[in-house]
């Protein structure tokens, strides 16, 4: 599975930001993966302390959100949330649709600690 | 989606950036940043970096996905037998072990390099670019990227490629574009494979592939072919000489 070359990227880029930002540790990581988006969140989790392991994000949270699959229907403009294998409009039946939401693979945000301290309750 | 246009924020992650959303929140000591960025934003910078250095060398470049032992070296070869005198094509092979793809590509005069990537499941934008150093593309008209055969990992990571391909073979079931939509949904292009096994494999129906992909959402073309029996090659061949052309008229400017 591809989720540690996932993770080890995420890495990157947490790590790149706790130095821009001058932190000492970093805390909390929110992610939003869609379930189209071809990772699976479960697997991230896993794989993530084998990542981060020794880096600043060590003992960090991971977060991961998940979104619904939403489509909007280029017929009849209809929103529908659907199966990720099944992208119809719920309204006309069309497959004509646009994905709205459901394919993100992003990171949101980090919450880095800026001194040494014991991270908030 | 990208990273410049905002069009990261969906309405599946707004909430969190608004109110009392956990981008919202700092607290002593603490700083919350917002980044927004796709996870395989170093990824996508390669590929674009990728796609950048086809385009100078006017070569199209395709990414064939599909599952271990769909046929995608055969199509490659029979492919190569019938374009290989009119294109200039060169071949980038990637597997967890052993040369033998390029060696068969290699038979055929054509020039294939290839990537062994161990136990990594995927091809991603940084492999190809260090294999692209090693490929001379001048004279080369179409590259084929065969990917690891997985019909999983691939299609999350760019390579820089212009199309992508992805291949059903026969014997593996007419349901798995609902199995596995990730991959199908990235596809410009659905080949059913092996199309000489359906007299043997009655269940599978072409038809029912076709209303899994549709089901995605996809207006990918999807053709039946047999590379071994060269039925119905020619619409193969059509679409990637088409391709050509309009990649072609896309880098002159032209729509």
């Amino acid at each position: 599975m591809h989720e540690y070359a996932l993770c080890v990227a995420l890495l990157e880029q947490v790590e790149q930001l706790a130095e821009q930002h001058q932190a000492q540790k970093v805390d909390r990581i929110l992610l939003e993966v869609g379930p189209l988006s071809g990772a699976e969140p479960e697997l991230l989790r896993h794989a993530w302390p084998l990542a981060a392991a020794g880096s600043v994000a060590e003992q960090a949270e991971l977060v991961i959100e998940s979104s619904a699959v939403v489509v909007r229907c280029t017929r009849c403009g209809a929103r529908s949330e659907v199966p990720a294998n099944r992208l119809l409009c719920d309204q006309c039946g069309s497959f004509q649709t646009r994905i709205l939401s459901g394919d993100e693979m992003v990171l949101c945000s980090v919450e880095l600690l800026k001194r040494e301290q014991e991270p908030c309750a | 989606m990208c990273d410049t246009c905002g069009c990261n924020v969906t309405p599946a992650n707004r909430h969190l950036l608004e109110g009392d959303g956990k981008l919202a929140r700092t607290k002593e000591g603490r700083e919350a940043v917002t980044v927004l960025k796709g996870l395989l934003t170093e990824n996508d910078h390669q590929a674009a970096h990728n796609r950048a250095h086809f385009d100078r060398q006017g070569v199209l470049a395709i990414n064939l996905m599909s599952s271990p032992g769909a046929g995608k070296t055969t199509l490659l070869e029979a492919t190569i037998d019938a374009l290989g005198k009119e294109c200039g094509i060169a071949v980038i092979e990637g597997d967890l072990e052993t040369e033998n793809d390029a060696q068969r590509i290699r038979q055929k005069g054509i020039e294939a390099l290839q990537i062994t990537t161990g136990s990594a499941c995927h091809l991603d934008a940084h492999m190809i670019h260090s294999a692209l150093h090693q490929l001379d593309l001048s004279g080369i008209d179409l590259l084929f990227i065969e990917n690891v055969g997985n019909l999983v990992c691939p299609a999350s990571f760019d390579l820089g490629q212009h199309r992508n391909v992805t291949l059903l073979s026969v014997p593996e079931g007419d349901d798995k574009p609902a199995k596995y939509p990730v991959i199908f949904r990235a596809a410009d292009l659905v080949l059913l494979t092996k199309s000489d096994l359906l007299r043997w494999l009655g269940d599978f129906s072409p038809e029912r592939a076709e209303h899994h992909l549709r089901h995605l959402a996809s207006d990918a073309p999807l053709l039946s072919l047999s590379a071994t029996s060269g039925d119905n090659l020619d619409a193969w061949l059509g679409w990637l000489l088409d391709e050509m052309k309009r990649h072609r008229n896309e880098l002159r400017g032209e729509t």
